[in-house]
């Protein structure tokens, strides 16, 4: 690898595949986010970095929330939700390590920790506590992508987000009818505007949203900037 | 994408296009309606300013009239089918509210191209898919089954574009704020699917390259791709194939999509 390992090269570099390798060995069965360095601000970092880490922030997020959800499932959790929890919990763990993997190929300085996370505001034993949080995180990153789209300058990490966004939507529809089968809810006009656009909301917005959630406090003044 | 060729291209036209690219730069209009009030009103109002200056690169029109074309599909396909009262009265709110979102995109597609009835030029669509489905509007299996393949191929094809976006910041972002509803649809449309069709193994997202049936195919090739990125993620947190191919989307060229729209189109 060279010394200048810029954002582009994450994707052609012959050493990033060994370096994947030799990372997919150490975590195939880490199901957790390492224990965060403690104290302090994260701070996601500027640009297209910037932006990956906002990212990876989010799947982090959202991996801890199912693991725990599958871990210990609500009271009444039927066979066919426990598979689409079980799919969405393994989707986003892919999406997290996926951006582990690619930040810490393209800017290994610049990726955050692991997050502490803090769910202690969501009853795991209450269906309607659970569905109700996992709309409100699948909602949050689809928001997030859509906010964080253009702030993007190299294409690949565009590519990469528009493959993920359309997931955490199909996840937000399925969970949202869930909760109210068969009804508009899925793509409801709480979320979908006059002009059938999805939101689009800037990285501080979320980041506010979703602190009360994350132990660690988290700036993104930069984030593709 | 070479903004010089673009801007060259343009000032061949318009002697002018340098001027109007800067009046019409994105922080410009952005500034022009309040930081507050800009995310909420920026759409519609972005389309109305679009008209009248060359705020989209040549690039953003193309994009722009190969969705609406995409659009008008939908809407007719959906408008269609509920007038003809294919769809069962349990999934009515479903589907009303399917139709109701694409015949939006139509109309803020049409107002951003500056399309009236006068100057509409919307084809003609062949629902059989060239003979292929003759019960299109009278067995809602069938209805069924072609809504959750248009909308999954509506998601590709948006996500194919947005590449194309990257100068057009707000095109872009609105390109992504109708992808995600696009995947909204696709994702219930494919549930209704796979009850009507007792496919048990059909989900909200997408396995491996997995067709709804073998004439959709195209629609699902390349779904089943390992690599993300420039890198192979076999093996990714040690989940199985069938999840990571289902936790990323794919693209697809406009080429590819206009191949598998076209028989739709007459």
């Amino acid at each position: 690898m060279s010394s200048v390992v810029d954002r582009r090269s994450f994707l052609m570099s012959a050493g990033i595949a060994t370096s994947l390798g030799a990372f997919a060995l150490s975590c195939s069965t880490a199901d957790h986010p390492d224990v965060p360095a403690g104290g302090g601000t994260v701070d996601l970092g500027s640009g297209d970095v910037g932006v990956l880490n906002y990212a990876y922030a989010l799947e982090q997020l959202e991996a801890a929330f199912y693991i725990q959800v599958i871990a210990t499932p609500y009271d009444g959790m039927t066979a066919a939700e426990l598979a689409v929890l079980t799919d969405i919990r393994d989707h986003e763990i892919i999406h997290r390590d996926f951006f582990k993997t690619a930040i810490t190929a393209a800017a290994p300085a610049s990726i955050i920790p692991g997050l502490e996370v803090d769910f202690s505001s969501i009853d795991f034993k209450s269906r309607t506590s659970v569905l109700g949080a996992a709309k409100l995180f699948e909602d949050t990153g689809v928001a997030a992508y859509n906010g964080a789209g253009n702030l993007i300058k190299t294409p690949a990490y565009l590519v990469i987000a528009g493959q993920i966004v359309s997931v955490e939507a199909r996840h937000a529809s399925v969970i949202r009818d869930l909760l109210n089968p068969n009804s508009m809810d899925f793509a409801g006009d709480d979320v979908v505007d006059a002009n059938g656009f999805d939101k689009a909301v800037a990285p501080a917005t979320i980041l506010g949203a979703v602190q009360k959630y994350i132990k660690t406090k988290i700036t993104g003044a930069n984030v593709g900037k | 994408m070479d903004i010089f060729k673009i801007v060259d291209e343009l000032q061949k036209i318009d002697g002018d296009a340098i001027g109007r690219l800067e009046h019409a730069s994105r922080r410009h209009f952005m500034n022009r309606l309040g930081s507050k009030i800009a995310t909420i009103a920026a759409p519609m109002a972005f389309a109305t300013i679009v008209n009248k200056a060359y705020a989209q690169s040549a690039a953003a029109v193309d994009v722009l009239k190969f969705a609406l074309t995409l659009e008008y599909l939908e809407d007719e396909f959906y408008k269609m089918g509920i007038s003809k009262g294919v769809v069962p009265a349990k999934y009515k709110s479903v589907y009303d509210q399917i139709s109701k979102h694409e015949t939006q995109h139509v109309a803020y597609l049409e107002k951003a191209l500056g399309i009236t009835d006068a100057n509409r030029a919307k084809p003609n669509f062949d629902f059989s898919y060239g003979g292929a489905f003759m019960d299109t509007f009278t067995n809602f299996k069938t209805f069924a089954t072609i809504s959750a393949a248009l909308e999954d191929t509506g998601v590709r094809a948006y996500k194919g574009q947005a590449g194309a976006l990257m100068m057009d910041p707000a095109i872009l972002q609105v390109a992504l704020q109708v992808h995600s509803v696009e995947a909204r649809h696709a994702a219930v449309a494919r549930r209704i699917f796979a009850i009507e069709n007792t496919s048990t193994k059909t989900k909200g997202w997408i396995t491996g390259k997995e067709a709804l049936i073998s004439a959709v195919q195209p629609i699902y090739d390349g779904e089943d791709s390992m690599t993300q990125g420039g890198v192979n993620i076999k093996g990714l947190a040690g989940k199985s194939d069938a999840a990571i191919t289902e936790a990323f989307d794919e693209v697809l060229s406009k080429a590819d999509v206009l191949k598998i729209a076209g028989p739709f189109i007459k």
